[in-house]
């Protein structure tokens, strides 16, 4: 039996939209899951208070400093690197030879998987550099692993200001320096802030790299050169030792409101990115 | 223009700090793996399932298929619960509806690697063990949380090389009296066929690559698995597992497991690389 | 005395330029005088805003660009070691065909080129804005809303913006590219107005479409044809009764 076109139709799309229906189930029951399990434990003294044995009581601020320092450390070493990167590529040279190189690299380690950069952080930074396992081998670990994110989105921002702004810069006697300096990133920022945030929530959510990095020492850092336990690895020790599963759906919970929170930050951005290059 | 031509040079210097970051990354998986793969002997290394490191024996063989056993079962699910959002957003929904579709991705690839393992041991690891039999920690259970992880890689890439075959070729089909289907199906799949390759490619690599929720649900044991209900230790989650109390020859051998891992991710990069630069290319020459 | 025949304010001499192989201008050489409006006028594809953009070097940025022939600034050539190419862009000011406001506020646009100029001084600044903004004739709209953006202005505003925004430079001479190509014949008339005023200030090169416009707001017309000068002269004398048959063509409308 043949089946008519229309019918076929039917039947196709009736399958791929409870495909797609299934994947939005399923994203809706990871969150709901995680929030309805771990919220409820999420207090002040959760969030305000170090663990006590091994995390079976207590809170979690130390881990939420060591996310922070590790996260923001990666991200704000890589910022000024990607951009610069993304400024080159468009502003300042052609495509030819040396862009498909730089792409390349950036594509290439943007594939490489985590545990990778877990291996090399840890021979280059904490053992080669004697950074130790550390926030500073930690953060430079995820600094090269959230630069291509940030090339890439940085690029496609750069890229969608008008061509005209610039010649109407140039027409004015700037030069290029002050040209993509006042009048490019300052159209572009929005976007380029939408990619950095999207990094930090990838950094945020990172385990295997800044296990082998930043190590699992559960104290308050203080330094740089302290080893520090983040929140995403805190909750797999929690989980996988089996201590009180209420700890670690708090701090499951704590980090999907986290990654809720830098998305719905980076939508924002990304809608006033939008309204502006109108 | 001097300060012109200073600037592009240190902005020239920084832009290779991620070709200069790969290749530190392969120098030093590198120097630390390759001198044992030949210590060893790459027979003994690459085809052989004996991992006793106290013995000094050192075989990946069981996790290099673990690994593609894994990776293959991720791709069946991933591969077309992707592709088919990726077809419902570009081909059967409207901008506001598309628009709407777009954060499911987005936050599915937000939620930390972690979080799907953990929500896999608790939900489907014992629906398996309860129904289907085995340890329930296994290739089956491993797959569909790995599935649900490169979903969004794969959607996001074939989306991406649905909206970039010329909207002609969609109107000329549907001038000629094709339903949305068949046009989506005749046209737009062939017409994006080179990207949506790239996005298998890509999603496998995240697969490969995926460690810490593979160690949660795989059960992690050295065997090659004999049926989807086995468990089964992947090339990175042997490294995540064991190199935190490794040392010498041990750590030497998880290194070189890395060499491994990197030579796979490597092929696959390249080759999707490879892939949407020729499709660029063909569009540049048609215009 | 009163008829020495001043040294011209732009000039360029036996000007060919190149885009890859293809020939955008053939051996032109053409003058602009001191306070005077030159209309250039001539089919789509003829070289009249090519030649707009090599007076301020803005092909530079193009990378097929080659060029023979010299450009001279009030007697010294734009392209010579002496010429710093971002000074030469302060004395010529462009107008573009599309008016394109920076996605700033009046008053930043107006500011921007004296900020990067390196001029910080806000009395400065402020005197600046409104005279800059008087000559464009936009001052009485927009006084009360300097700082309002600069996109929320009607089109004909916009341009006149952009016209401010070249002003307040007091460049020599105001090049601008079929600037009312895209505005209602009121603000049109309002442009062509703020030229004539302009005159006595600067010297005016008007690239248009429109042959009327060019009647009507012009001293001297130059009518290009494929890359070539074919005729220059005074705008009434081309206008009525052209040497070349090729502008009388143009002129009648039996092609362009």
């Amino acid at each position: 039996m043949r089946l008519s076109p229309a019918a076929s139709q039917r039947a196709a799309v009736a399958v791929m939209w409870t495909m797609t229906a299934a994947t939005i189930g399923v994203l809706a029951f990871v969150i709901l899951y995680v929030l309805a399990r771990g919220l409820p434990h999420v207090t002040w003294e959760f969030l305000s208070r170090a663990p006590e044995s091994m995390g079976r009581r207590g809170g979690i601020f130390p881990m939420i400093v060591g996310t922070l320092a590790v996260s923001g450390m990666g991200v704000l070493i890589s910022a000024p690197i990607g951009v610069a990167t993304a400024i080159y590529l468009t502003e300042y040279t052609r495509k030819g030879m040396l862009t498909t190189i730089i792409r390349f690299g950036a594509d290439c380690l943007a594939g490489i998987p985590s545990i990778i950069f877990g291996l090399f952080g840890f021979v280059f930074f904490a053992v080669g550099l004697g950074m130790g396992l550390s926030i500073l081998s930690g953060g430079l670990t995820l600094a090269l692993m959230v630069l291509p994110t940030i090339i890439r989105t940085s690029e496609e921002a750069i890229r969608a200001v008008p061509q005209s702004f610039r010649e109407v810069s140039f027409g004015l006697g700037c030069t290029r320096w002050q040209t993509v300096l006042f009048v490019v990133l300052r159209s572009a920022l929005p976007g380029i802030g939408t990619g950095i945030v999207l990094s930090l929530g990838r950094s945020i959510s990172e385990t295997a790299a800044v296990m082998l990095t930043a190590g699992s020492a559960m104290g308050l850092p203080q330094s740089l050169f302290d080893s520090s336990r983040t929140l995403a690895l805190h909750f797999y020790i929690l989980a996988r030792e089996g201590l009180p599963m209420s700890k670690a759906y708090a701090t499951a919970a704590v980090l999907i409101v986290a990654m809720l929170g830098l998305n719905l930050l980076a939508y924002g951005l990304m809608k006033r990115f939008h309204a502006k290059a109108r | 223009m001097r300060q012109d031509r200073i600037i592009r040079f240190i902005l020239m210097l920084v832009a290779f700090s991620a070709i200069a970051g790969l290749a530190l990354i392969a120098f030093f998986i590198f120097k630390e793996g390759v001198p044992l793969i030949f210590q060893v002997g790459w027979r003994d290394f690459f085809l052989s399932s004996e991992w006793h490191p106290s013995e000094g024996l050192f075989g990946v063989f069981a996790m290099i298929m673990g690994t593609l056993m894994v990776t293959a079962g991720a791709m069946l699910i991933g591969g077309v619960f992707g592709l088919s959002l990726a077809i419902v957003m570009t081909q059967f929904s409207g901008p506001r509806l598309a628009g709407a579709l777009k954060p499911v991705i987005e936050l599915l690839a937000g939620i930390p690697s972690v979080v799907y393992g953990f929500i896999g041991v608790k939900t489907i690891v014992p629906l398996i063990r309860d129904h289907l039999g085995g340890p329930g920690l296994s290739v089956l259970a491993c797959s569909i949380v790995l599935g649900v992880m490169v979903l969004p890689t794969v959607a996001s890439i074939s989306i991406d090389a649905f909206r970039a075959v010329p909207r002609s070729f969609w109107e000329g089909s549907l001038a000629l009296g094709a339903t949305r289907w068949q046009t989506t199906c005749m046209v737009m799949l062939k017409a994006a066929r080179s990207g949506l390759v790239a996005a298998v490619i890509l999603g496998m690599g995240r697969a490969v690559g995926e460690t810490m929720a593979v160690i949660m649900v795989a059960g992690n044991s050295l065997a090659i698995p004999d049926s989807i209900l086995a468990p089964v230790r992947t090339l990175t989650s042997n490294i995540a597992l064991e190199m935190g109390y490794a040392s010498g020859l041990h750590r030497k051998a998880l290194f070189a497991a890395g060499v491994t891992l990197f030579v796979i991710i490597m092929i696959l990069n390249t080759a999707a690389i490879t892939l949407s630069s020729n499709r660029a290319r063909a569009k540049g020459g048609a215009k | 005395m009163t008829e020495q025949p001043a040294k011209p304010m732009m000039e360029t001499r036996g000007l060919t330029v190149r885009f890859g192989n293809a020939v955008a201008l053939k051996n032109i050489s053409l003058e602009v005088r001191r306070n005077e409006r030159l209309a250039i006028i001539g089919p789509a594809r003829s070289g009249k805003t090519t030649f707009l953009r090599c007076l301020n070097r803005l092909n530079d940025f193009d990378h097929d660009y080659s060029r023979s022939g010299d450009i001279l600034l009030d007697g010294t050539d734009i392209h010579g070691p002496e010429m710093d190419v971002v000074a030469l862009r302060r004395r010529i000011g462009m107008v573009y065909a599309v008016p394109v406001p920076l996605p700033w506020s009046i008053r930043e646009n107006i500011t921007y080129a004296m900020r990067m100029a390196g001029i910080r001084n806000r009395r400065v600044h402020a005197e600046k804005v409104e005279s800059s903004l008087k000559l464009a004739g936009l001052w009485d709209e927009v006084k009360d809303r300097l700082d309002s953006h600069a996109q929320d202005l009607s089109g004909g505003q916009q341009q006149r913006l952009c016209l401010a925004r070249v002003l307040a430079l007091e460049p020599e001479v105001l090049i601008l590219d079929e600037p009312c190509s895209g505005l209602d014949p009121i603000s049109t008339a309002r442009i062509e107005d703020v030229l004539e005023e302009l005159k006595a200030r600067q010297s005016i090169v008007l690239v248009t479409n429109n042959t009327m416009q060019a009647s009507r707001a012009s001293d001297r017309t130059a009518f290009f044809l494929m890359g070539e000068l074919v005729e220059v002269g005074e705008t009434k004398q081309l206008f009525t009764a052209p040497r070349e048959e090729r502008t009388n063509d143009y002129l009648t409308g039996r092609f362009g």
